[in-house]
């Protein structure tokens, strides 16, 4: 029973790692991403039922191709119309043309990234698409992740593959021309995933833990396809250094602030890896804003205490996040690191101009400020609307407990 | 190829433009049609007249019902459109965006059913 229990789990890994290559092969070859994921998830029913009685196989993700390939094969001989209208139609255009400049960069689950997270599909199709084909996730587990029921999110599924299909998004690495503009998209949709993983915008648990290890293993994955682009490394770098703090910001379903966090619960694994990372990115010298807010995280991983934080450091990072992305939010967040180096009040004029009202970590530090600056009656108001506008319950227990020891 | 129909996207009550801009943009509009011409990508353009000159015609009922005005109520209305041939989204995109720019007016991709010619 055990032994059945471990193998199970193997070939969960394995699924999980191989999923999108498989379906990155069979959507080059058969130019159809439906049939692509069919066949990966036939394969996997397969392997669930074979490899626990047989052992696994010596190259799973092999075997997983090559299984899901000759199932492809034998459905489009039984369909020999769908067959022929697949050899017409190129379902999906795949970028063969011998006049088309050729990438820099190449791999089969690229294209497939690409083609997942193309502009032309909605943020929320992008999300979905990536977690389903590239991560492997379950229509259901995509669902449960985003708080909607699985008929919802397979429509959404469906209706991007086939906006895909009929408006033919290329299955292609966009050209080097068009590659900086792209891979923003990818990174984006990446860290929306790894941010709603770490910040629940709604829900009961403060971190949902799945999203945030797929929004990591995402993260790898395209380090590994694109090793040599920075803004990547700064993305992986920054999910790294955040997930490790994972443990210590959340007791007894309250949010616990950095600076009060108990740092001996933070992962040293990923901030060693992390601050590897954001050491690479320093060498390279073409900061972006994903190495920025690394590099920020990567000064908190550094001091032994909220008390020893390199505050000036981080109000210097800021200052160029902001001149290389400037807005409204990374606006607050740098006044955040200014309440440390020049003080709350002047943090708070800062903030008062911002015009974030609504967006509750806006209230929120606004209320902290107010808060330090003594101004009693004017925090409990801020916190109150602090706690109106956070979706999230352990962020509304952390914010009333301040109200309450006003 | 696929053929994708790209429509000049307005909105009703925006503000007549100037006739010095008109010429401007009648002339962007005329070299983009040329290029296209010439790179094969064109197959059939036009500009339309005002939603005041539009009529609506219904003939799914036993009598033809004629009715002066637009189809909807909707702010947005069609002011032209291309039909153009591109090898896949992003091409058809790329020549949205150009065309976008010499009309000065958003402009919607969608691919046409029977996505494939010979």
């Amino acid at each position: 029973m055990a032994g059945a229990d471990v193998a199970a789990g193997s070939v969960e890994e394995v699924f999980r790692a191989e999923f999108g290559r498989v379906v990155a092969a069979l959507t080059r070859r058969f130019g159809d991403l439906d049939l692509a994921e069919e066949m990966a998830q036939e394969a996997v029913v397969e392997a669930l039922r074979r490899w626990p009685r047989d052992g696994v196989p010596p190259n799973p993700g092999g075997w997983l191709t090559t299984t899901a390939r000759n199932r492809a094969v034998d459905r489009l001989r039984r369909e020999s119309t769908r067959e022929a209208r697949h050899l017409e139609a190129h379902m999906l255009a795949e970028g063969t043309d011998p006049m088309e400049p050729v990438s820099s960069v190449a791999d089969e689950r690229l294209r497939l990234l690409f083609t997942c997270c193309h502009p032309a599909l909605a943020q929320e199709a992008q999300v979905a698409l990536t977690l389903r084909l590239l991560g492997g996730l379950s229509v259901a587990e995509v669902a449960s992740a985003f708080l909607v029921p699985e008929r919802t999110m397979a429509q959404r599924i469906t209706r991007a593959k086939r906006k895909i299909r009929v408006a033919r998004i290329p299955y292609r690495v966009p050209r080097d021309a068009e590659l900086p503009a792209r891979l923003r998209g990818v990174l984006a949709t990446v860290f929306l995933v790894f941010n709603e993983g770490y910040l629940a915008s709604s829900g009961e648990t403060l971190v949902r833990t799945d999203l945030c290890g797929e929004a990591v293993r995402l993260g790898r994955l395209l380090r590994d396809l694109m090793p040599d682009e920075p803004e990547v490394a700064g993305l992986l770098a920054l999910m790294l250094l955040v997930e490790a703090r994972s443990a210590a910001r959340e007791a007894g379903g309250v949010l616990v602030p950095l600076g009060e966090q108990d740092r001996r619960l933070w992962r040293r694994d990923l901030l060693d890896e992390g601050q590897e990372l954001v050491r690479w990115c320093l060498r390279r010298g073409r900061p972006g804003p994903y190495q920025l807010m690394a590099a920020v995280n990567a000064v908190h991983a550094d001091a032994r205490s909220g008390s020893e934080t390199d505050w000036a450091q981080v109000l210097e990072l800021y200052d160029q996040l902001y001149a290389v992305s400037a807005s409204p939010v990374v606006a607050l967040n740098r006044a955040v690191a200014l309440a440390e180096v020049e003080g709350a009040a002047a943090a708070l004029a800062v903030v008062d101009g911002l015009g974030l009202e609504g967006y509750h970590p806006f209230h929120a530090t606004r209320a902290d400020l107010l808060r330090r600056l003594g101004r009693a009656e004017d925090a409990a108001g801020e916190y109150r609307l602090a706690i109106e506008t956070a979706g999230n319950r352990a962020e509304r227990a952390f914010l009333q407990g301040r109200l309450d020891a006003l | 190829m696929t053929l994708y129909l790209l429509s000049v996207m307005g909105t009703a009550g925006d503000p007549a433009p100037s006739a010095e801009e008109t010429d401007r943009m009648y002339a962007a509009v005329g070299t983009f049609n040329k290029k296209i011409q010439g790179s094969g990508a064109w197959v059939f353009a036009g500009g339309l007249h005002g939603i005041e000159s539009a009529t609506v015609v219904d003939g799914t009922g036993t009598e033809t019902i004629v009715t002066d005005g637009p189809y909807s109520e909707a702010k947005e209305f069609l002011g032209g459109f291309w039909v153009v041939r591109a090898p896949d989204l992003d091409a058809a995109l790329e020549l949205a965006a150009e065309g976008s720019a010499a009309c000065g007016a958003k402009v919607e991709v969608r691919p046409f059913q029977d996505d494939t010619e010979a």
